[in-house]
């Protein structure tokens, strides 16, 4: 058939009729009943998503924060025990190598980085961080469950989740077995992310979902939800060639660590931050229902190419084409007119304020 | 009538010398959820395996190539309003176009019912 390994939830999928396609290096769902269908669910009640290809990571020993520290524009002294953080490993020239979510457990950080970069990220970190401890958790699972409804399920069968707030996690059981549920996700939506040893993923991946507000989700409905949810996409919307500051990622460099420096890239990413960039990422409401994608040329008046498109689709919350592209700073304000041209069509576009459809997470002191 | 198939999943309905084409039940199973459809406009002249339509889900674009050649008599404008009715009727209200047909013979090669549903089980 392929080289594609294996999730440890293969035959779980195709016993819920997923579609089964390459992505990542893994055979993965893209669907079940439908993206639409699965997209509008997840909005509305709570979806269940395989993400085990993600890479998890732990990073110990004497020394791994100021490591860590020397690869992330994060300021980790300020993280506390059982707090998550969106970081990005970077190039020497302020590229980003991959975006991933670093979370201090006790003694150690806990890393989730992307799927397909999963390989690279471990090497490109043992070489930067001799004498850390990095080890890659092969025999561990992930689950995400997203959506309004998703607390309510899941507290059923793990107590005291629905006391986590947005960006927070803690050892929980499901039926016994032993989870580290975070308040978090890719989707814009209120939920958990869940590891658990991909040798009871099955069983809780049952538990969860059996429970009503449930359904299994693919990676189609995946990438629209992040798609609204105004989220980029590891490989296609950031890669080697676009900084933070391009990629309208500054939130992810800490005060600190933007005043002192010492990651890499900090000389670039310090320069754009004060002069700004040449690129930036936005948002585009493109007119009318065509999907304008990945791929596609931002032009000017005279049809030269000044940018890209990213990511693009159809927004089933929407009902509208939207996309995320890299525009001329200059024309990067909200509410800037933008011509885009796809296979030949010449499409009009608006700069819009991301997200497209507004975040929904459940934040300290947000109450329910 | 005669309903005739293409190896691209397209569907041909003949009444006299008017073809009314669209893509099969298989075809838009395949393509999922379908949100835009572009139909070429009456009096365009499409020929034989060019390009004739644009159908795009919410995962890709595709092509609707024309399965014989002619002129465009009639696209379906129900699908810019609703373009699911490729999804909930493809052989019927979700149809692409209709064509007069300049030659007759290219029908020779195209499959029957029969042969399409093996061709789609031997996929």
């Amino acid at each position: 058939m392929s080289d594609e390994k294996i999730l440890p939830l293969d035959a779980w999928h195709r016993a819920k009729g997923a579609r089964m396609v390459p992505f990542a290096g893994y055979q993965m769902p893209i669907q079940y009943e439908g993206i639409m269908a699965e997209h509008k669910w997840t909005r509305e009640s709570a979806g269940l998503f395989d993400v085990s290809h993600m890479g998890q990571l732990i990073v110990a020993g004497d020394g791994a924060e100021k490591a860590l520290e020397s690869v992330l524009p994060a300021d980790l002294s300020i993280l506390k025990d059982g707090r998550l953080r969106y970081s990005l490993l970077l190039t020497q020239d302020g590229g980003i190598i991959d975006d991933l979510m670093v979370t201090r457990r006790g003694d150690h950080f806990y890393l989730v980085v992307n799927g397909a970069t999963k390989e690279g990220d471990i090497a490109h970190l043992q070489a930067s961080m001799p004498g850390v401890i990095i080890d890659h958790m092969k025999e561990q699972a992930l689950l995400a469950l997203q959506g309004p409804k998703a607390a309510d399920a899941l507290s059923r069968l793990a107590p005291g989740v629905e006391a986590l707030t947005f960006m927070t996690g803690g050892m929980f059981e499901i039926a016994g077995v032993p989870a580290w549920i975070s308040r978090s996700g890719y989707t814009g939506e209120d939920g958990f992310e869940i590891s658990v040893q991909a040798n009871d993923v099955e069983e809780v991946a049952d538990l969860i979902a059996a429970q009503p507000e449930v359904k299994p989700i693919g990676l189609g409905a995946r990438d629209s939800l992040r798609l609204e949810a105004g989220l980029p996409l590891y490989g296609h919307d950031l890669d080697t060639n676009t900084t933070p500051v391009e990629a309208d990622l500054t939130f992810a460099l800490s005060k600190r660590r933007r005043e002192e420096g010492g990651f890499p890239g900090w000389h670039r990413i310090a320069s754009e931050l004060d002069k700004g960039s040449i690129l930036k990422r936005v948002g585009l409401a493109v007119e009318g229902r065509q999907p304008v994608r990945e791929g596609a040329m931002v032009v000017d008046g005279e049809g030269n190419e000044v940018g890209r498109v990213t990511s693009g689709g159809f927004s089933p919350s929407l009902e509208a084409a939207i996309a995320m592209a890299y525009v001329p700073a200059a024309s990067a304000e909200a509410g800037n007119d933008i011509t885009l041209a796809q296979r030949g069509k010449i499409f009009q576009a608006r700069v819009v304020p991301m997200p497209f459809v507004p975040h929904k997470y459940h934040r300290k002191g947000a109450g329910k | 009538m005669s309903l005739y198939f293409t190896k691209e999943h397209e569907w041909i309905k003949v009444e006299g010398d008017i073809a009314t084409v669209g893509i099969t039940d298989f075809a838009q199973s395949q393509l999922g959820d379908i949100v835009f459809v572009e139909v070429p406009e009456a009096g365009r002249e499409v020929s034989q395996g060019g390009e004739a339509a644009v159908v795009e889900s919410v995962k890709a674009a595709s092509d609707v190539y024309a399965p014989v050649s002619g002129a465009v008599v009639e696209g379906n404008a129900a699908l810019e309003a609703d373009p699911s009715l490729v999804n909930t009727a493809p052989e019927g209200e979700g149809w692409f176009f209709k064509l007069r047909l300049s030659d007759n013979e290219q029908l020779n090669g195209l499959m029957n019912a029969d042969q399409y549903k093996a061709f789609v089980d031997s996929q």
